[in-house]
């Protein structure tokens, strides 16, 4: 277990390694002149001379690579353009925001997730177990910004349809709770609840599986009642496969939050990284885009690791 | 042989399967007994229905399965008609069951004490802690070494032979009356079957429990069975105590089935295959099943199904043949792969 | 190509099997309404795509001020945006735009993924090790990111959003595309045909990837529909086709700043985006169960 942690560990360096690298070829891939494109059309040439000296942009590309990955370990991503202020201090006042918002949306996808999922499963080829799989396909196809606006739609402007008279309290207000209505619940449910429709989808498809193993029936002949068949013998091993798409879930959301925090006007990672893409300050796109792939790598990295603890019985065979 | 001692009568047993090509039969009419403290033995080939007959008489069928008749008396009452509550506590319990994969049929995440004591707790009403300590009695009893290390192991950490064991430790946990035991050594090392089986007789000897042996192989019915039930395309064709079974084998599924094989006891000129292939469950024959690939075969035998009858012989004995009928129309001698027979009509 | 590789006996025949392997996947696959109903789904988007737009007598871009905002009626069936455009033809104009989102940039990420995933796992050594490593770096970036990242620095057009979009599905085929390689290439059969003197190219084109089809028309299928949500997306960010462009995406994010008095400019755009991914999504579930029956109980 020791071993494979470690070996795990040192696989993620490369991976690091090159996220880096493609984080900062970014700017390389600006077509023309990336100095005038962010100093902007009508920038005079002396300004973008300026700019062009600030970012290193002179010096070959592996030397400023060099000083961009040093700088970034050390925890500086560079200054915005815009603001001057550096992109660290810029993104640690918004990074709990959007980090608070993806583990809430990760908790509410497990939890609908699972229990659809398991129901769905158990009741396989009823009523119920068709309309959780439609319901299910439906959340998977859904655009979360779409999603995201129909509610708003509903509960911030109280325009439910069919003329259902919305309750006066729930109405999103300018400030106290209608905050956190708007700040968190909204964005969890529209992240979370396609989340949940992928995890239905795959535990439904596990707990099937594993129903059909030898060892379920063996659990039945020896006298098992189903419920402790289905919740002791069978959730146990189809749970396994279910962890490995949690983190990927989580990191979706990290993702999604370009999305959602334009729609809800959350002043998080997303929203400062689409600003930005707005205004072409790429030091702090290159810093978000870092951030959140540094914190979806490690992310998947403990996820690993629970996975091989949870699944290591099995592994050895 | 006196009623009072058929622990278990299984009487004309139907099983049907749902699937996308249509309904299946896969068990039409089965019926034998089971005497106390013997072996029976169910042979046949794969698809014969013997697998689903003892999943059907425990109900353990798959969701698709159905049975559509018959009945499965034990101790006199029918286990078709009993409540599911009613059924899981007899199940484990007073009769047990061991499968052909040992190597999957332990649930991989729990330890072997673990689910051998969950059988313990749930039938004998016990604590966890005494539940794993007659665990390792049971694993003992099974011939485990270090029954204690054992006990918390994971299967993974088994042989297949070690796992079988497990299996047979958690099926008599609760001293159960009847044993069905489905294809137990299939799966198994040469040397490892032949142990395992002297395991089951043995522990048959001490704990005066029946077994149900359901095999594919004609050397394990010799080695360990009392009785024997042949079953074909989902019907017993033929059913007598095994001696006579192996000395004057009378239907022509029987014959064949043994002369297929190599044997020491008698001497073979070759070995005759039966021609042919069983019959696909969605075209069953209208007539004897065997019929298609029986060499002596008549119209009668193709057109009419014969019933599981007893023969003069004795009442143990039964046969589904039209030739040991007063209804056969075929010769009164004919010829089966090399031997001659004469036909009582 | 060595003679002898022509003379080669190549399982002869093998059409004949491979057409009855068809002739069950068409039975199965028929047998599911859904998937049925989804594809047909599928094909009548297309069809409005391709001739949609010839039937229309309206032009797209038409702007009536007069009658902005207008919910759905007779004339409008959609509505009106805030130019007057009818939402119904910009969107029946706008389904020719989604689809060749979808299918380019799955067509570029299926064929560099594909490519990759079969060297990778025909070749394997530091070939192998080299590729995997840089689709995990691809990998890292959750979601829409890496396609964001792409688009912001090329600019936000239709043809960057096929690309960006493209390379965002490279690695979900490389993976693929190689697990299902190392699998065929244990087959004993080819190392006969190996054996035989057939050359690389040929044992991949003839022997590796006529076998691992299956999986990689079912990815399609379904990456299609992610394609179509992530371009979507990136259109209602703004970084996608530009104005005024009837993207679906586009609409409907010019259609928030109207949501308290014109709902219809938000909902019929994100109608047509789920109606369309969750036909792909069907089939692509129909077709994975039909090739592969076990997925299936």
């Amino acid at each position: 277990m020791t071993k494979y942690i470690i070996r795990r560990l040192l696989q993620t360096i490369p991976v690091l390694l090159g996220v880096s690298i493609l984080v900062f070829s970014l700017m390389f891939l600006i077509p023309g002149d990336p100095a005038q494109v962010m100093a902007g059309e009508g920038a005079s040439a002396q300004t973008v001379e300026n700019l062009r000296e600030k970012l290193g942009l002179n010096d070959p590309a592996y030397v400023q690579y060099g000083r961009y990955l040093s700088s970034a370990l050390q925890g500086d991503l560079g200054n915005s353009i815009r603001s001057g202020r550096p992109v660290m201090e810029e993104i640690q006042t918004r990074f709990w925001v959007t980090l608070e918002v993806a583990i809430y949306s990760t908790i509410l996808a497990v939890f609908i997730g699972l229990i659809a999922g398991i129901i769905s499963a158990v009741r396989h080829y009823t009523l119920t177990d068709v309309s959780i799989m439609i319901i299910a396909l439906f959340g998977l196809s859904m655009p979360n910004f779409w999603l995201g606006l129909l509610l708003i739609q509903w509960f911030a402007l109280g325009n439910l349809p069919f003329d259902i008279p919305f309750p006066e309290f729930l109405k999103m207000r300018p400030s106290g709770w209608g905050d956190t209505w708007r700040q968190m619940v909204l964005p969890v449910i529209t992240l979370g609840t396609g989340g949940a429709a992928i995890i239905a989808r795959m535990t439904r498809s596990s707990m099937l599986e594993v129903i059909g193993q030898d060892y379920i029936r063996t659990a039945r002949a020896k006298g098992v009642s189903e419920r402790v068949v289905i919740y002791r013998h069978a959730l146990k091993n189809a749970l396994i496969p279910v962890v490995t798409i949690i983190g990927l879930e989580f990191g979706g959301f990290l993702g999604g939050a370009v999305l959602t925090e334009t729609i809800f006007a959350i002043n998080g990672m997303g929203r400062l990284t689409i600003d930005a893409i707005r205004q072409r300050d790429f030091p702090v796109v290159q810093g978000t885009v870092l951030v959140i792939s540094l914190l979806f790598v490690v992310v998947n990295l403990l996820v690993d690791i629970s996975y091989k603890f949870l699944n290591k019985r099995i592994d050895l065979n | 042989m006196n009623e009072m001692e058929n622990i278990l009568v299984v009487n004309n047993l139907q099983t049907t399967f749902k699937t996308d090509a249509g309904d299946i039969r896969a068990v039409d009419g089965v019926s034998f007994t089971v005497p106390k403290g013997k072996t029976i033995g169910i042979v046949g080939e794969s698809g014969s229905g013997k697998s689903i007959t003892s999943l059907t008489i425990l109900r353990l069928l798959a969701s698709n399965g159905r049975v559509n008749g018959g009945e499965v008396l034990f101790k006199g009452k029918d286990l078709l008609k009993l409540p599911e509550k009613a059924m899981r506590e007899i199940r484990g319990n007073q009769i047990s069951m061991i499968f052909q994969e040992p190597m999957t049929s332990l649930n991989p995440v729990y330890t072997v004490g673990q689910q051998i004591g969950e059988t313990i707790q749930i039938h004998k009403k016990v604590g966890k802690k005494e539940a794993i300590q007659q665990s390792i009695e049971m694993l003992k009893l099974v011939g485990i070494p270090s029954p204690e290390k054992r006990v918390k192991q994971y299967p993974h950490e088994l042989s297949g032979g070690m796992r079988q064991r497990v299996m047979i430790a958690m099926a008599l946990a609760c001293d159960p009356e009847i044993l069905i035991a489905d294809e137990p050594t299939t799966a198994l090392d040469v040397t490892i079957q032949a142990q395992i089986l002297e395991l089951i007789k043995d522990l048959q000897n001490r704990l005066g429990m029946s077994v149900i042996m359901i095999t594919h192989d004609l050397g394990v019915v010799a080695e360990t069975c009392d009785y024997v039930a042949v079953m074909y395309a989902g019907q017993v064709v033929e059913y007598s105590d095994v001696r006579s079974l192996f000395k004057n084998p009378k239907h022509p599924y029987t014959l064949g089935l043994l002369n297929s094989l190599p044997r020491h006891d008698i001497e073979q000129e070759k070995l005759i295959p039966i021609k042919g292939m069983v019959p696909s469950p969605h075209e069953m024959p209208v007539g004897c099943r065997f019929a298609p690939r029986c060499p002596v075969a008549t119209e009668l035998c193709h057109n009419k199904m014969p019933q599981l009858l007893n023969t003069n012989d004795s009442n143990a004995e039964q046969i589904r043949c039209w030739m040991f009928s007063d209804e056969w129309d075929g010769d009164s001698e004919v010829t089966l792969y090399g031997e001659k027979r004469t036909i009582k009509g | 190509m060595s003679t002898q590789t022509e003379k080669s006996p190549v399982i002869g025949k093998k059409s004949s099997p491979r057409s009855e392997a068809f002739k069950t996947f068409m039975k199965r696959l028929l047998k599911n309404k859904a998937a049925v109903i989804g594809g047909l789904v599928i094909l009548f988007i297309i069809l409005v795509g391709i001739i949609g737009p010839f039937l229309s007598k309206t032009d797209p871009n038409a702007q009536d001020i007069l009658n902005k905002l207008q919910p759905p009626s007779k004339d409008h069936w959609f509505g009106t945006d805030n130019f007057g455009r009818d939402i119904f033809t910009r969107i029946v104009f706008g389904t020719k735009l989604t689809l060749k989102v979808g299918f380019l940039s799955v067509l570029i990420g299926g064929v560099v993924g594909i490519v990759l995933g079969i060297v990778s796992g025909y070749y394997g050594g530091i070939i192998d090790t080299l590729i995997m490593r840089v689709m995990d770096v691809l990998l890292a970036f959750p979601g829409i990111l890496l396609a964001l990242a792409i688009v912001s620095v090329l600019g936000g057009s239709l043809t960057n959003v096929i690309i960006a979009v493209g390379i965002f599905s490279v690695p979900a085929f490389a993976r693929i595309v190689r697990g299902s390689t190392l699998q065929v290439k244990k087959l004993e059969y080819i190392d006969a045909v190996r054996a035989l003197g057939a050359s690389d190219g040929r044992i991949i084109f003839k022997h590796i990837l006529p076998n691992i089809m299956s999986p990689i028309i079912v990815q399609a299928t379904m990456r299609i529909a992610t394609a179509i949500l992530t371009a979507s997306g990136l259109a209602f960010l703004g970084l996608g086709a530009q104005p005024p462009e009837p993207e679906w995406g586009a609409m409907l994010s010019d259609g928030r700043a109207y949501m308290h008095n014109a709902s219809h400019m938000v909902m019929f755009p994100g109608m047509m985006i789920v109606i369309v991914v969750l036909a792909f999504n069907i089939f692509g579930d129909g077709l994975r169960d039909a090739l592969d029956p076990k997925m299936k109980q």
